[in-house]
């Protein structure tokens, strides 16, 4: 196996050719390990799924691991420096201008061919935000091994898959409202006394204490 | 019965007991424990009831795959909020007399999980906990020692009087409530009857 068929701009251009209209962009890891990814887009990544999974040059049997992201909204600071003209002399003023991006939920693919013995292919789809928004397409009818890994995010990130079999909680009960490994989840306040509180827990002490203090105080 | 006049009868070839030193003998050297384990705390219970440790000494070898055949219940492992309400259950099907031990860190505090949303605090928190173990997980020496400690308490218990267990007695309930499933906790998150959440006295 060669190692540029393996690079992200590789498969792009090959499911490009195989799945007409479909949006991939690479994301590109900056780290020693440089695992590159490809976000593809909710409405063709069934289809780029499967051909991935036919095509004879990649032969994507084997999803090894599916996980979730969460990305809530950021304001991205930006500090500008521009020379101007003031009082007749020139001085560098810095501007900052905020942007707001918005956040949204992802799901990461790991693919892996037992075939031809290569990957691993990185395949992220994203949902539109946050809320309603939460619906990306079920990749189980490819892979039958997402299946509970699908179950795992739609439980634990509220991620929605469109076309799963039986999307149900896996780990946490039905009647649970949250989704705990989002950034934004605040868990029940089951505070207990710790001799020497610190950090996290020290934030967590004080808070819980303000809060008996103001309900009941028992 | 006179301590002298009981060695001195002993001396005669006179062996003689009270109804509750047999009684309690009895029940002591045949604790059946519930068959179920909840993580890793498992295996060192699998462990002790082995060759090796042989819980079978002290007559505590007959792990039951029923609750309606146990008399203890060896809380062995995490406890996660989902298994909670099953745990109660389970302990809820024992016949009296019945007694627990938590067995682990997880299972008497919720142990390096303490801070996870998932995780109960304590099976203490639902049921009445006779032994605690620390350790993560305890040696099988540990759970011997528990065991031997819980055989101590059962050889203690008075059978009449205000002192006598809860089995004994008819006015306090032996079911616990179970846990319902809510939609951030359990609900309740403890049962104020058995558990109450530790104060801190500062004196000012």
């Amino acid at each position: 196996m060669d190692t540029d068929k393996n690079a992200p701009e590789q498969i792009k251009s090959r499911v490009e050719v195989g799945v007409p209209g479909v949006r991939l962009e690479v994301v590109v890891n900056g780290s020693p390990c440089a695992q590159h990814s490809l976000v593809v887009d909710r409405e063709h990544a069934l289809l780029a799924a499967k051909f991935l999974k036919e095509d004879p040059a990649y032969r994507m049997d084997y999803v090894s691991n599916v996980t979730g992201v969460d990305w809530p909204e950021t304001t991205i600071k930006e500090i500008v420096k521009t020379k101007e003209v003031v009082d007749g002399v020139e001085r560098e003023i810095e501007r900052t201008t905020e942007k707001k991006k918005s956040g949204f939920l992802e799901a990461v693919y790991h693919l892996y061919s037992m075939e031809l013995k290569h990957g691993p292919v990185i395949l992220r789809i994203r949902t539109e935000n946050r809320a309603e928004g939460n619906h990306l397409p079920s990749l189980t009818p490819v892979w039958r091994g997402a299946e509970f890994q699908e179950r795992e995010i739609f439980d634990l990130y509220g991620i929605v898959f469109d076309g799963h079999p039986d999307l149900r909680r896996i780990l946490m009960w039905e009647e649970f409202k949250d989704y705990p490994m989002r950034k934004d989840y605040v868990e029940p306040d089951d505070y207990e006394y710790e001799p020497t509180p610190h950090d996290d827990v020290l934030e967590k002490a004080k808070k819980h204490a303000e809060k008996v203090l103001t309900t009941d105080g028992h | 019965m006179d301590e002298g006049l009981r060695s001195e009868l002993s001396k005669q070839g006179i062996f003689t007991t009270t109804l509750e030193d047999l009684y309690n003998w009895g029940r002591k050297n045949s604790i059946w424990p519930l068959g179920f384990g909840l993580a890793c705390c498992a295996i060192e219970m699998i462990a002790t009831s082995m060759a090796r440790y042989d819980l079978a000494r002290f007559g505590a070898e007959v792990f039951r795959p029923s609750p309606r055949q146990a008399d203890l219940m060896i809380v062995a492992g995490t406890v996660t909020k989902k298994m909670a309400p099953q745990v109660v259950r389970l302990y809820n099907q024992m016949p009296e007399p019945k007694y627990v031990i938590a067995m682990g860190a997880c299972a008497i505090s919720g142990g390096p999980f303490k801070q996870g949303y998932n995780v109960l605090k304590g099976i203490d928190r639902y049921i009445p906990v006779d032994i605690h173990i620390p350790g993560c997980p305890p040696r099988p020496e540990a759970l011997l020692h528990a065991l031997m400690t819980l055989q101590q308490k059962i050889d203690e218990q008075v059978l009449t009087g205000e002192r006598r267990p809860r089995h004994l007695n008819a006015d306090v309930p032996g079911e616990f409530p179970v846990p319902e499933y809510g939609e951030h906790d359990l609900v309740p998150t403890n049962n104020p009857d058995v558990w109450q959440p530790p104060a801190l006295v500062r004196e000012d």
